[in-house]
């Protein structure tokens, strides 16, 4: 069987970040970063499916060339391959611009099941991995929090609904599942796996590479601008409640129904 | 306050390679995940546990020195320093074991074994599934083993010790034990190495250490009563144990540079937050000079000692002598250890020195830095006879 996972990279959770002077992204500029977080249970949810049933995972990354680390990371952890679709023609774009540079290369390696994360940390679209299942023309199921082992051509995922609920689907393969963080423990790189990576594929790839057309992709290609990212802003007010405890409670609940819409 | 800062200690000191990186990474976030979350309750309740050593074995971190063919990762110290270094920044107690393991009897048994001892020993150690010791100090010969009196008298196809090693780091669990013991004459030249297994008759583990600091770390009294140990158990050539073991030691105290360069960074960066978020006469108290002044001293003395430690290793690893570099390593490491908890303490004022938050933990854990692998008098010694006598 072969499973694609797609992963991006991130800021690291705890980084300091710093809007960039251009006021319409982050200041990469000695950040640390990491795999996104969800991405790191699709690919251990991919390694498990794997390891299972036998086959490969091919780790799948659109970014320049410092989210190398990120691919070095899936292939210490156990991805077979992987492929960097990196190009200037590639960056600057949206979610759908990015599902059409991952589907085009997914369509090159046909594989059997493609897993991506829930959502990206940074940018929290939560839109990837959907479109491009629409792109690929493929069944697709979302907040995948249990996978069952494939048979007949057949998978059974376990999706995680509202209010606690859960429901069992079964899709036909080809399938793109999205994957919810905690659905298993990720496994640390070990050091056997972080010096074997050394050694495994990591393949380059432009637009042309994978047949997508320069115009379809990157910034050419997006959907939605992005016109300003700001810090929300501090305010120093406070209210305070007056009246017994009873009185104020209810006061409280009112605030948090009708303004704050939190409950 | 976690600390999971987001780069490597060392990251920016040290060019660190691609597979540097991606190990510090791997012991960096096993240490916030799996060691974090239980290190005080295991440091309150004196708890040893097996578990996180079995999980560094598991993940390659008890085999990094040891090359391929033996089952280990063949790196060199530098990266195994820095692993360390992670690790001891939140367990130091756990490092200390990691430290004993892969210094000491691992790199005994790899410089001076027979096929068949690395075959039975080296290989599992390597590979994580058994834990070394060694026991060297006696009750009566701590700064000069050459004091020691445990004996071994050769008995057909068997040497029989008898006697009591002190305060043998992973004592009570370990797998495999590198003990010295008396088989000639008196001094130096009548000591050899032996490979035992506790689980031989006529091995008893004895007291367990109740310590002021690394209290999760196991460290007990070894006793051995008429223990027969098989010929093929004697390390290399009779007479030469304390040569070994002195030999082994500069990987053991780099380690314990390395653990104390944890130390002292994990209580720099706690002070460095505390400091920011610490208010008095309504400004935080990172603003007054007196507090900026206190950390920057502190920044540089780590610093200045992390130079040296990784200097030294790279030394080490070019294959030069650098006894004295890694015994001056080990002197300012420690101190930087022993400053750092102290200085930790005082920033966070009143609350420092209460159990609630972890500087006074670290501190109780540093001062043993300067004492095992040789007290910081016997660096000086050492350092001494190489600037002076060589
Ligand atoms: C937690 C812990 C774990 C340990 N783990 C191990 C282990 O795994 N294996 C093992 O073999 N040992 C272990 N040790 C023992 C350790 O190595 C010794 O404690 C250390 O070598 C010091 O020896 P000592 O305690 O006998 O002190 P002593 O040798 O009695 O020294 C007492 C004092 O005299 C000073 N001194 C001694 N000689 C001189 C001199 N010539 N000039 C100036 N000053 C001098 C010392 O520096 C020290 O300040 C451990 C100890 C501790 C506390």
């Amino acid at each position: 069987m072969k499973i694609v996972v797609c992963i991006k990279q991130v800021p690291e959770r705890d980084a300091r970040l710093r809007i960039a002077s251009d006021g319409k992204s982050v200041d990469t500029a000695g950040v640390a970063t990491e795999i996104n977080e969800s991405d790191q249970y699709a690919l251990e949810a991919g390694l498990r499916v794997a390891e299972k049933v036998g086959g490969e995972v091919v780790a799948l990354l659109l970014g320049p060339d410092a989210a190398e680390e990120a691919i070095r990371r899936a292939l210490a952890m156990g991805a077979a391959r992987a492929i960097h679709l990196n190009d200037a023609g590639f960056q600057g774009g949206d979610a759908s611009s990015a599902a059409k540079a991952l589907a085009a290369a997914v369509r090159q390696e046909s594989p059997d099941l493609v897993l991506t994360g829930l959502q990206s940390d940074d940018a929290g679209w939560s839109q990837t991995g959907v479109i491009l299942a629409q792109l690929l023309g493929w069944p697709s199921a979302t907040l995948i929090m249990e996978i069952e082992q494939p048979e007949d051509g057949r998978i059974k995922v376990k999706r995680e609904l509202e209010a606690g609920w859960f429901q069992w689907i079964t899709l036909p393969l080809p399938a793109v599942l999205t994957i919810q963080s905690g659905i298993y423990p990720v496994r640390y790189a070990t050091l056997k796996g972080i010096m074997g990576a050394k050694k495994k594929e990591m393949k380059k790839m432009g637009p042309a590479d994978v047949g997508v057309d320069g115009g379809q992709v990157g910034a050419a290609g997006r959907k939605v601008e992005l016109k300003r990212l700001y810090v929300p802003e501090k305010t120093a007010e406070a209210e305070i409640l007056e009246g017994d405890a009873a009185t104020a409670a209810a006061s409280l609940v009112d605030r948090l129904q009708k303004e704050a819409k939190v409950l | 306050m976690t600390l999971t800062g987001s780069k490597p200690a060392t990251e920016g000191l040290l060019p660190l390679s691609d597979v540097q990186r991606e190990i510090v990474r791997t012991a960096r976030e096993f240490a916030a995940n799996e060691l974090a979350p239980h290190v005080a309750e295991r440091d309150r309740k004196g708890e040893f546990s097996r578990e996180p050593i079995d999980a560094l074995g598991r993940l390659g971190f008890l085999g990094m020195l040891i090359p391929e063919e033996w089952g280990g990762n063949g790196l060199d110290t530098v990266t195994y320093l820095l692993a360390l270094e992670e690790i001891a920044r939140v367990d130091p107690a756990l490092a200390v074991s990691m430290s004993v393991h892969n210094s000491l009897p691992t790199q005994l048994i790899l410089a001076h074994g027979s096929k068949d001892l690395k075959e039975r020993y080296l290989r599992p150690m390597a590979e994580g599934r058994m834990l070394g010791a060694f026991a060297l100090s006696e009750a009566h010969a701590g700064s000069d083993p050459a004091a020691l009196s445990c004996s071994a008298v050769r008995r057909g196809d068997a040497w029989v010790l008898n006697g009591a090693k002190a305060w043998v780091t992973n004592g009570g669990t370990a797998d495999v034990v590198l003990a010295m013991a008396r088989t000639g004459g008196s001094g130096s030249r009548g000591v050899s190495a032996f490979v035992v297994e506790p689980a031989w008759e006529g091995y008893a583990v004895g007291k367990e250490e109740k310590k002021m600091g690394l209290r999760s770390s196991n460290t007990t009294e070894i006793v051995f009563r008429d223990l027969e140990v098989p010929v093929a158990n004697l390390l290399g050539e009779e007479g030469k144990g304390l040569a070994y073991a002195l030999g082994a030691l500069e990987h053991g105290r780099l380690g314990i540079a390395a653990q104390a360069l944890g130390i002292a960074s994990a209580c720099l960066d706690l002070a460095v937050s505390w400091a920011r978020d610490r208010q008095a006469f309504g400004q935080p108290i990172a603003d007054f000079q007196g507090i900026r002044f206190l950390l920057v001293d502190l920044a540089a003395q780590i610093e200045a000692a992390r130079a040296l430690t990784y200097a030294a290793a790279a030394k080490k690893d070019r294959g030069e002598h650098a006894r004295k570099e890694v015994a001056m390593a080990k002197l300012l490491a420690s101190r930087a250890a022993m400053d750092a908890g102290v200085k930790a303490i005082q920033v966070y004022g009143g609350y420092g020195y209460m159990k609630d938050y972890p500087v006074e933990r670290y501190f109780r854990d540093a001062k043993v830095t300067e004492i095992y692998e040789g007290t910081s008098e016997i660096q000086r010694l050492v350092i001494a006879s190489e600037l002076l006598d060589g």
